[in-house]
């Protein structure tokens, strides 16, 4: 096991919240089973009053969960020089079978706190609890995924082995490599940009016809998920080409170094934080017409749309400053 | 929006204004807040910089330190090693080295004894590091005298001290000419302690060390790379088991912090009760007290993390030093280069922040639900 | 304006120290009037005041408020209506020590978050209705039981509440003071404002102001009529 303090905190984290998410899923069953608002009876009244402290404990939970996702991925990048053959984040997840189902496990855990948290959000503004049993039942989906990560996440740490000779960035996002990562390094980067120019053109619209129905909403949503994927596969295929001024370096992990002045954080923070408001509206559509919700869900869900929609242009602008100001021309072969 | 922004303000000036009014309760959580952040963060922060001094030290060394092995142990290389790795692929320059240690009972301490590369000194002449020099209070143009294995006695002219800014390397190094080393150590010129390669291309190291291995099997070839990671390890692993250690230390201040936020007084429970009675509700209380712990976190991380910070970089005591330096008789006077580093600083913020706020949830949700028709009874 | 039909309360219900607070109350409390509690200690009507401004829920019965149902509003929803319609005049002031006067008076409006300077000047203007301007910067634990009561009735005025509460006000001022509250009362009636007071105190209970005199014992309403007698 690799012992160093950032690993520690992460398990910790993890273990924390997987510990909140327990005690909360138990209290979504009873409120799935007793919570009947019009009752003035003491459970009733103890019911309401334990919904501050769950909601604020999965507030919490899911917070630091978003927070330790940044965490893990500065870990593993710092983590690569403690391993042979290791030269950024893509080494170091290498290691052992448990690297990548980590990163994606945290990623999934990602998306799903941030869904959470909209819905609680909404939640909590209108007076009468409107969403609590979606809100919970929807928790009750997640306990199986946030316990996943953290014993995933534990299966890594503890098994990191300094021994180990990984193979790093070069070989396995090559476009000659196997695998998923050798796919995405192949898409061509003249079928890589037009798509991603296509979905930034698709977005405002998109935007704009999500503040009118249901319909719209999802559409939004899904747009955005598409973004997310067009985005990644992008990273890989074109972006990181012009960062590093290489036609074969795909990797998207070498981007967070200092010698590339962190754009990778920046790149990344865009590409999943306006994923994540994104989603929202989608999420918030199924409530559209319940009464108390009506005015909410319309105000939030244009705020998400906007939020994301200045998000995605910021990404958008910065992959075509980067682009524009690289050194590497690729006139006559790729254009 | 502006609403939403005016109610965040509204609720900051009455958190701030009850943090004044009652000063004692938060004062010794704050102290110990700070204190343990400091701690935590000093650890941190010399273990880091450690781990970058040893880095930046070590990238101008060759990449590649071929030892010889007898019986699993580091021997003597022939000098003609060097003509049967002859012109390999990758090797830009190859070169023996002459170095070793020497344990001086005078002082209890050992040297280490080398030929360098370049500026040799003139033969009966040394340079020495600052630390040896203070221990045998030697300045230049004095004797440094020597007791070889054989019962002879050296006797080398001080030409030079070593900076003292190299220190945590440089601290028990003696610099001799080559004859000299040669003649105190009874090493004829057919040997050499080991032989440094330099190799231009990163990628081709490991390489390149397989095929020594294959050419010379007597030979150990020691990455750079691997010394580099050893260190790493090392530090890391020191550093984590001193944070370990305080590890009791965090959980005796979160049951301290959930003892404060647990235990009001009577009039700040009052106080509560009448903020729900005209019409604030449990959410706003929840958030005016998450708000209260959020700036005392703040302030003692921010506190915690300038006093480390100045502790590890400016001070001239250092707490952790011993532990994370390790044993010495000549300990360097290292001087650690200030650094910030952002994984360390969210590092120490989920160690500290996370687990505190935690800790003070459920006190805080059992004084936000207080009944507000307390108040009238 | 407010109804109460058939409310009871019971505390710590299915505990071995249960207690019914009160039994089947019936009450209706018109708009513009005022209406006064009387009876000894433990009768139930600061039970019923906190019933009354949605400090609480009854265990059984209904309550409206202009004919929507408060009883079985969730806290959150509670909380809400009690800003926006009531306001509190407690028995012992209920200042918050350390803040000012003008702090004390602007609390109950900060979840509402109006724009400051209204605020302000909206405090400042009751702090002159009620003759305390010179008092705005004072600390309240400074000031005098007529003064804190003035100030206790600013606060509760914020908001421009439809209803007040006031629960013993006059429990801790001479009989001057006491007659000055009610000089106070009387004008808040005549703005249009429904009042709820409980008291023993005969200065308020006999007060000619008063339009219902409700008189409880042990939880339960007994009788109910004008403050000399008439029905």
């Amino acid at each position: 096991m690799v012992f160093s303090p950032a690993p520690l905190a992460l398990m910790l984290v993890s273990l924390l919240a997987g510990a909140m998410v327990m005690v909360a899923a138990g209290f979504a069953l009873r409120i799935l089973r007793h919570w009947d608002l019009a009752s003035g009876s003491e459970l009733q009244v103890r019911l309401e009053r334990q919904t501050y402290l769950v909601s604020t404990l999965l507030v919490i939970c899911f917070a630091g969960q978003l927070l330790a996702l940044i965490l893990f991925v500065m870990t593993a990048e710092s983590m690569s020089g403690q391993f042979t053959g290791a030269m950024c984040a893509t080494g170091v997840l290498n290691v052992n079978g448990f690297g990548w189902p980590v990163l994606f496990a945290k990623i999934a855990v990602f998306f799903a706190s941030a869904a959470w948290l909209i819905l609680n959000h909404v939640d909590s503004q209108a007076p009468d609890y409107p969403l609590i049993r979606a809100k919970y039942l929807v928790l009750l989906c997640l306990v199986p995924l946030v316990l996943l990560e953290t014993v995933l996440l534990f299966l890594y740490f503890l098994g990191l082995d300094p021994d180990i000779i990984t193979s790093c960035c070069g070989s396995l996002f090559s476009a000659s490599g196997k695998g998923v990562a050798g796919e995405l390094s192949a898409v061509s980067p003249r079928i890589s940009l037009a798509v991603l120019i296509l979905s930034a053109v698709c977005l405002p619209p998109a935007a704009m016809f999500s503040l009118r129905s249901r319909t719209g909403a999802f559409l939004y949503s899904l747009l955005a998920v598409t973004c997310l994927v067009v985005g990644l596969v992008s990273m890989v295929s074109l972006v990181a080409l012009y960062i590093y001024e290489h036609p074969h370096h795909h990797c998207p992990f070498c981007i967070l170094k200092s010698g590339y002045h962190y754009i990778g954080y920046v790149l990344y923070f865009l590409l999943f934080s306006a994923t994540s408001l994104g989603i929202g509206p989608g999420i918030l559509a199924p409530w559209r017409n319940v009464s108390s919700l009506g005015k909410i869900i319309a105000r939030t869900g244009r705020r998400l749309a906007l939020a994301s929609l200045i998000l995605y242009s910021l990404f958008y602008g910065l992959v075509a400053v980067i682009i524009y100001c690289s050194h590497l021309t690729m006139t006559g072969v790729w254009w | 929006m502006n609403r939403f922004f005016r109610r965040q303000r509204y609720l900051v000036d009455h958190t701030l204004s009850s943090l004044r009014r009652h000063p004692g309760r938060n004062l010794a959580l704050l102290i110990v807040y700070t204190l343990l952040i400091f701690l935590l963060a000093s650890v941190l922060l010399f273990a880091g910089s450690l781990k970058r001094e040893a880095a930046l030290l070590l990238r101008n060394s060759p990449e590649i330190i071929l030892q010889r092995q007898v019986a699993g142990r580091h021997s003597l290389i022939p000098a003609a090693y060097l003509q049967s790795i002859g012109r390999l692929r990758g090797v830009r320059k190859k070169q023996g080295r002459l170095w070793g240690y020497f344990y001086d009972p005078v002082v209890r301490a050992n040297y280490t004894i080398m030929v360098p590369a370049r500026d040799r000194p003139a033969p009966g002449s040394v340079v020495i590091g600052a630390g040896l020099a203070r221990e045998r209070r030697l300045g230049r143009g004095e004797y440094f005298t020597l007791r070889s294995a054989a019962g002879k006695v050296f006797s080398f002219q001080v030409r030079d001290i070593l900076n003292p800014e190299s220190e945590l390397v440089s601290s028990d190094l003696v610099l001799v000419a080559e004859e000299d080393f040669r003649a105190f150590f009874a090493i004829g010129p057919e040997w050499y302690t080991d032989i440094s390669l330099q190799v231009a291309n990163p990628r081709e190291v490991v390489k390149v060390a397989e095929k020594l291995t294959e050419l010379l099997p007597d030979t150990r070839p020691i990455l750079r790379e691997e010394i580099l990671r050893t260190y790493d390890a090392v530090f890391s692993w020191r550093q984590s088991v001193v944070l370990v250690l305080l590890v009791g230390s965090v959980l005796a201040f979160l049951i301290f912090a959930w003892d404060r936020a647990a235990g009001l007084s009577g009039e700040e429970k009052q106080e509560i009760g009448i903020l729900k009675a005209v019409g604030w509700e449990t959410g706003d209380i929840l958030r005016m007290k998450f708000l209260e712990g959020g700036i005392v976190s703040l302030v003692a991380f921010l506190a915690g993390y300038l006093l480390a910070y100045l502790h590890v970089f400016y001070s001239p005591v250092m707490l952790f030093a011993p532990v994370l330096k390790g044993w010495a008789i000549l300990y360097p006077a290292f001087r650690p280069v200030p650094a910030l580093d952002g994984l360390q600083v969210a590092t120490l913020f989920f160690f500290t922040v996370f687990p505190y706020t935690l800790a003070t949830i459920i006190p805080i949700w059992r004084v936000a639900i207080m009944d507000p028709d307390m108040v009238m009874r | 304006m407010i109804e109460l039909h058939q409310v009871n309360r019971i505390f710590n219900q299915g505990r071995p120290n249960e207690f019914q607070g009160l039994y089947d109350i019936d009450l209706d409390i018109p708009r513009g009037t005022i209406t006064c509690l009387q009876g000894p200690s433990g009768s139930g009507k600061t039970t019923l005041l906190s019933l009354v401004g949605c400090l609480a829920r009854p265990t059984s019965g209904r309550i409206t408020l202009d004919g929507d149902l408060l009883s079985d509003l969730p806290e959150r929803f509670l909380a809400q209506v009690r800003r926006s319609t009531f306001g509190f005049v407690f028995q012992r002031f209920n200042l918050i020590r350390g803040l000012t006067v003008l702090e004390n008076i602007l609390l109950p409006a900060y979840p509402l978050a109006p724009e400051y300077r209204a605020l302000r000047t909206r405090g400042q203007e009751l702090l002159a209705r009620f003759r305390l301007e010179d008092r705005e910067r004072l600390a309240v634990e400074h000031l005098s039981g007529g003064e804190a009561q003035r100030v206790a009735i600013c606060r509760a005025l914020i908001n421009d509440p439809e209803v007040l509460i006031a629960d013993e006000p006059t429990a801790n001022l001479d009989s001057t003071l006491s007659r000055e509250l009610m000089a106070i009362v009387r004008q808040l009636k005549e703005e249009g404002r429904t009042l709820v007071m409980a008291s023993h105190d005969p200065i308020v209970c006999k007060d000619a102001a008063i339009d219902h005199l409700v008189t409880m014992r042990d939880g339960r309403i007994i009788s109910r009529g004008g403050p000399h007698g008439r029905p």
